[in-house]
C-alpha cells in the first residue's frame, strides 16, 4: 500500500499543487510539461466518460487501474481537480480525498488571505498539513524496500 | 448484474467491432405550462437541457418528442422548427419527451479512437515503471474493462460496477474472435468483424456472462 503523488489543477487547468511520496518513475519531462499532459489526459478521460456512460453520471469521481497503479480524479463543484495516484489495492481514496479538499485546501488555502486562488500554492503550511494527512492515511504504508 | 456494451479496437486504434448488448433507454415525458421551467440550448444541431433538473429529466437529455410527435434535430416531423414551437405560449400546455441521447456509430468510432491515446498516456504518466495502459476505468454507476492481447488487439467491455467475472468473459471473446473472425478467410485484418457466426457466439458467451454464478468459462 502506497501513495505515489499529487497534482491539484484548478478549473482552467492550470497546476496549483504538486506533491510527491513514493514516486519510483520520473516522466522524463519537464514537471510543466507533465502537469499539461495530465491535465489533457484526465480532460479527455472526463470527456470520454461522460460519452462512454450508458446512464447519467452523478459525482465528480474516478478512478482506473492499470497493472501499476491506480489513478483517482476527484472533482469538486468548482472544478478544482485533485489527482492522487496510488498502488492497485489502495482503500478509502475517495474519502482521502475528499478530505484533503475540505480539510487541508478549504483551510489552508481557501481561509488564507495571502494566497492567491488561480496561483500555484506556496503557502508551507498548506504543504506540511498536506503531508500530514496523506501519511496518517491508512493507504499511506510504504511497502518494505 | 448487466453487461452495456462491447467494443473490438485493431491494433492501430481503428474501431473494429462494436455490440449495444443491453443498453438502458432513458426516457422521460412531462406535461409543462406556459413559462417552461427547463433552460433548452442547441447542441450539435439537437435540443439538449442545459439547465433546470428535474423529474427525471437532466442536463444533457435530447428533446425527443413534442406531443407525441418525434423531434429529429431541431425540427418537428411536420417541418416546424422545435424551438420556435416552445417558445409560442398558445401551443401550451405542451407535452415534451426527453431521452438520454445515445451514440451515433460516428461518435462511437471517435470515441474508440479516443481512448487509444488515453491509454498510452496512462502509460506513460505512471509513477512506476512498466506500467501497462489503462486496464479498469471505473465511474460511480459503470465500469470499463479492457484487456489489450500480445498483438495490440484492445476488447473492451462496458459494464454495471455489480457486474463479475469480466475478465474471464474478455478472454473468451478473445477466444471467439481467433477462431471466428481470424480464421474466416473473407476477414482481412484490421477491418470491421462482419461475420455472423462470430455474432451469433458472442451473444451467448454476453448472456452467459450476464447470469449470475458466471466464473468462468
Amino acid at each position: 500500500m502506497t501513495i505515489y503523488n499529487l497534482y491539484i489543477f484548478d478549473r482552467d487547468g492550470q497546476m496549483l499543487y504538486y506533491g510527491e511520496w513514493t514516486r519510483k518513475k520520473q516522466s522524463g519531462m519537464s514537471r510543466e510539461e507533465e502537469a499539461k499532459l495530465m491535465y489533457g489526459m484526465i480532460f479527455s478521460i472526463k470527456s470520454f466518460v461522460t460519452k462512454m456512460s450508458p446512464v447519467d453520471l452523478r459525482e465528480g469521481y474516478l478512478t482506473y487501474c492499470t497493472n501499476k497503479y491506480r489513478l483517482h480524479l476527484f472533482e469538486t463543484p468548482s472544478r478544482i481537480k485533485f489527482v492522487l495516484n496510488t498502488d492497485v489495492g489502495a482503500q478509502g481514496i475517495k474519502e482521502l480525498l475528499h478530505q484533503i479538499y475540505t480539510q487541508v485546501y478549504v483551510e489552508y488555502v481557501s481561509f488564507n488571505p495571502m494566497c492567491p486562488l488561480n496561483k500555484p500554492i506556496e503557502s508551507e503550511l498548506f504543504a506540511v498539513k498536506l503531508d500530514e494527512v496523506v501519511r496518517q492515511s491508512p493507504a499511506y504504508a510504504s511497502r518494505p524496500a | 448484474m448487466t453487461i452495456f456494451s462491447l467494443y473490438i479496437l485493431s491494433k492501430s486504434g481503428g474501431l473494429i467491432y462494436q455490440h449495444d448488448h443491453n443498453l438502458p433507454t432513458i426516457e422521460n415525458e412531462k406535461t409543462f405550462s406556459f413559462p417552461l421551467e427547463l433552460k433548452l440550448d442547441v447542441q450539435n444541431r439537437n435540443v439538449m437541457v442545459s439547465f433546470g433538473q428535474r423529474d427525471g429529466i437532466k442536463v444533457g437529455h435530447m428533446l425527443v418528442a413534442i406531443n407525441g410527435m418525434k423531434v429529429t434535430g431541431q425540427q418537428l416531423d411536420d417541418g416546424r422548427d422545435a424551438l420556435q414551437v416552445l417558445q409560442d405560449e398558445a401551443n401550451y400546455p405542451i407535452n415534451l419527451k426527453f431521452a438520454r441521447p445515445r451514440l451515433t456509430t460516428n461518435e462511437k468510432i471517435f470515441q474508440a479512437s479516443m481512448f487509444y491515446p488515453l491509454y498510452a498516456l496512462a502509460c506513460q504518466l505512471s509513477p512506476e515503471p512498466r506500467s501497462s495502459g489503462i486496464e479498469v476505468l471505473e465511474a460511480d454507476n459503470f465500469r470499463m474493462n479492457c484487456f489489450q492481447t500480445l498483438t495490440g488487439v484492445k476488447f473492451m467491455v462496458i459494464s454495471d460496477p455489480k457486474q463479475s467475472g469480466v475478465d474471464a468473459l474478455l478472454h473468451r471473446v478473445y477466444e471467439l474472435y481467433a477462431d471466428f473472425a481470424l480464421k474466416n478467410p473473407f476477414y482481412s485484418l484490421e477491418m470491421p468483424i462482419r461475420c455472423e457466426l462470430f455474432d451469433e457466439h458472442l451473444k451467448t458467451a454476453l448472456e452467459q456472462a450476464e447470469r449470475p454464478g458466471f466464473s468462468n468459462v
